[in-house]
């Protein structure tokens, strides 16, 4: 590491005294690189066994790595905390500028611990932390004004990065998101609710530096062959050309997309939902995270009309990727892409998960033809497939809670279906919703292993998309081999904090190549090591908090309905679930 | 921002000549600051000590040792396109060597003579 790069720095904040520190902490950053692997050892040292996820004990880290402001696609901030929706481990990344950011105050990491007496934002900069009055901010209406608010009330010079909650988060709602830049989230797990906990507003980042380098011409030279890689490969093109919405109807034409709460796997609106489509008819605007020459972040222009005056039109930026459209299009039934759209912008405003709402509203639609929740209990909105005005208003009530269901609904579907039923069809995994993808019994063991339980932990879907047509899969020790290699390897690139989709990119030579101009020596072996180390330390901290492999929830819908690697059995599950927890904790 | 900082084999922003930032808010999209090289700069014209010398083609030349730091020349620029070193109290003024452009994978920036290309809206 460079004597003078600030990335050792942790700014430590601490909310119920309103004090901050600054620790000089390089043992940390030698031992884990950065972002994950610097998060999960500041969770271990932060958070008390057993500490209340809503209560001032549960500590906020915000943790980024040395390629950040140096390499392109280095983007990533890791947030870890421990989740109010899941119980334990808490991990949610987002892109944007907050990584550089944090990077430019001259910190490596951010601990926020404690609860304000008073709502508060936070304004961090280099050497300095203002606790500003967020009294008159909470309870707005929409996190997109409060986003508008700070912008304008702060000025601060460099490079700034916006980060709050809206209604959900203050609310407690246990899948909340923080919104940061209005398009990126920390989505998944709930940091929405732990900011809402302690009463944190928004926390507004800003800096301005160099970086100093061990050795520039070798820098120079490594960043020019990433860059020549991000710029040409037709891996990146994708991403920036119609982003993972191209996934859509190669999902749809596997059968593999997610449609009416699983109940079946192909949409037969998926053409109108495609990315092609979303692309050609609202494609308004695409943006890059920081120091990013991808740029995969696609916006649509929605224009809505004034409900009285004629040629009056209101019109929003909506970002969409795969995973809102799924949960919040075909999960729902939804065919019409501006349907779609209009109840991304409420789970927006809101600031909900995208994911785990849709898949509540799924539920919720399904328990509802089924006679286990009544009209009165959805407060007289009448959920129905497709119907993308009902959903708009039931998101609103999960983050009001006017009845009993919506209490439950903010707690997700593994705590509404163990209060009204209907557990076969809630599709949560270790407590948190499903993602867009029923390929096979990869993802789905992905789902349920997975530290996150999301499909980005281990990338199952991938290891079933690798069987060639009319092949049977893996073997259950392959692809629990596979998953354990893949998640290792994803802690290097999350502590790191590159973009996963740059994950063609940095492999481990480039990566020990990149390192060595700034003065990091490593060498492969050395990242393999880190990774697996990370991972174990995560897995450690789930079972610490309680998280059983063992009792994991199979919900029978995902058996019920065939993958296109056929159908999926219950007990072969379990008995994967058993030979990844042995090897974790072998 | 960060092609330009890497020039002197730094990373980060500070050293950066050009600027980006949003046009209040993502929603809204980008711009980017970046010195035309005007034929009459008010840069050079407030400069007390003639530390920034008008150049042949347009724009400035910089001439460090001649500086005082008063930062008049970063406020005469109608559009922000002097940056400033708040080590060195001196402003970082654009080169004009193209290096940005060369980074930029959208053509968003082009580097080219100024009045040789007509079609280029600047």
């Amino acid at each position: 590491m460079h004597p003078n790069d600030p990335i050792r720095r942790v700014l430590v904040i601490d909310l119920s005294k309103r004090t901050f520190e600054v620790v000089e902490r390089p043992d940390l950053f030698e031992a884990s690189i950065g972002g994950a692997g610097v998060a999960i050892r500041l969770l271990e040292e932060r958070c008390p066994p057993g500490a209340d996820p809503l209560g001032p004990e549960n500590p906020i880290i915000f943790a980024v790595g040395p390629l950040v402001g140096l390499y392109p696609l280095a983007s990533k901030t890791v947030a870890m905390f421990k989740s109010p929706h899941i119980g334990n481990l808490g991990e949610s990344h987002a892109g944007g500028r907050s990584a550089v950011s944090i990077r430019m105050a001259g910190y490596g990491a951010v601990v926020i611990t404690g609860r304000s007496p008073s709502p508060t934002y936070l304004v961090i900069e280099d050497g300095r932390v203002a606790f500003r009055d967020a009294s008159a901010l909470w309870g707005l209406r929409s996190s997109t004004t409060a986003g508008s608010v700070l912008r304008e009330r702060e000025g601060g010079s460099g490079h700034r990065s916006i980060l709050r909650i809206g209604p959900a988060g203050e609310a407690e709602v246990s899948y909340a998101c923080v919104i940061t830049e209005t398009y990126r989230h920390f989505g998944r797990l709930g940091l929405g609710a732990v900011f809402g906990s302690k009463r944190l507003k928004g926390i507004v980042i800003a800096g301005n530096r160099m970086l100093p380098v061990a050795d520039p011409v070798a820098y120079r030279r490594e960043y020019d062959a990433l860059f020549r890689a991000a710029t040409t490969s037709p891996a990146m093109r994708k991403y920036h050309d119609l982003g993972t919405a191209m996934n859509v109807l190669p999902l749809h034409e596997s059968g593999a997309l997610p449609t009416r709460n699983l109940r079946a796997t192909r949409f037969e609106a998926a053409e109108a939902i495609s990315g092609e489509a979303m692309a050609s008819r609202f494609l308004g605007r695409r943006l890059a995270c920081s120091h990013c020459p991808v740029a995969c972040i696609h916006l649509a222009a929605l224009r809505t009309p004034h409900p009285k005056e004629p040629y009056f039109y209101k019109t929003s930026m909506l970002g969409y990727d795969y995973e809102l459209i799924y949960a919040l299009g075909s999960l729902l039934g939804i065919a019409d892409p501006e349907g779609i759209l209009r109840l991304a912008d409420e789970v927006e405003i809101q600031g909900l998960d995208a994911m785990s709402a849709g898949v509540v509203l799924a539920w919720a639609t399904e328990a509802y033809e089924r006679g286990l929740v009544a009209k009165d209990d959805l407060d007289g909105v009448p959920l129905a497939w497709g119907d993308a005005e009902t959903y708009v208003a039931a998101v609103r009530r999960i983050v009001r809670r006017p009845t009993d269901l919506y209490r439950a609904l903010a707690r997700g579907v593994d705590h509404a279906s163990s209060i009204y039923g209907g557990r076969e069809f809630a599709l949560a995994f270790g407590g948190n919703e499903m993602p867009g993808y029923h390929t096979g019994p990869a993802c789905h063991l992905g789902f349920l292993t997975g530290s996150r339980h999301s499909h980005l932990d281990s990338a199952g879907y991938s290891v079933d998309q690798k069987v060639p047509a009319g092949g049977t899969g893996s073997t259950g020790d392959e692809i629990v081999a596979a998953l354990i290699a893949e998640e290792q390897w994803r802690q290097v690139l999350s502590s790191l904090v590159v973009c996963f989709f740059s994950r063609g990119l940095y492999t481990p030579d480039v990566v020990a190549r990149a390192l060595a101009p700034l003065g990091i020596a490593v060498t492969p072996a050395d990242l393999g090591r880190i990774g697996d180390e990370t991972l174990r330390r995560k897995w450690a901290f789930k079972l610490r908090e309680g998280f059983d492999p063992g009792a994991l929830r199979i919900p029978g819908r995902i058996c019920e309905t065939e993958t296109p690697l056929g159908r999926l059995d219950a007990d072969d599950l379990r008995r994967l679930v058993e030979r990844f927890a042995a090897t974790m904790s072998g | 921002m960060f092609a330009c900082a890497r020039r002197a084999g730094v990373g980060g922003t500070a050293g950066s000549r050009i600027g980006v930032r949003s046009a209040g808010g993502m929603r809204k999209g980008f711009i980017v600051v970046v010195c035309r090289g005007c034929a009459e700069p008010p840069c050079a014209r407030v400069c007390p000590t003639d530390a920034l010398a008008l150049r042949e083609g347009g724009g400035v030349r910089f001439h460090p040792e001649l500086c005082v730091g008063c930062g008049n020349c970063r406020d005469a620029c109608p559009f922000g396109a002097v940056s400033w070193d708040p080590v060195e109290t001196k402003p970082l003024v654009c080169v004009y060597c193209g290096v940005c452009a060369s980074y930029c994978p959208y053509d968003v920036l082009a580097f080219d003579e100024v009045g040789r290309n007509v079609d280029a809206s600047e």
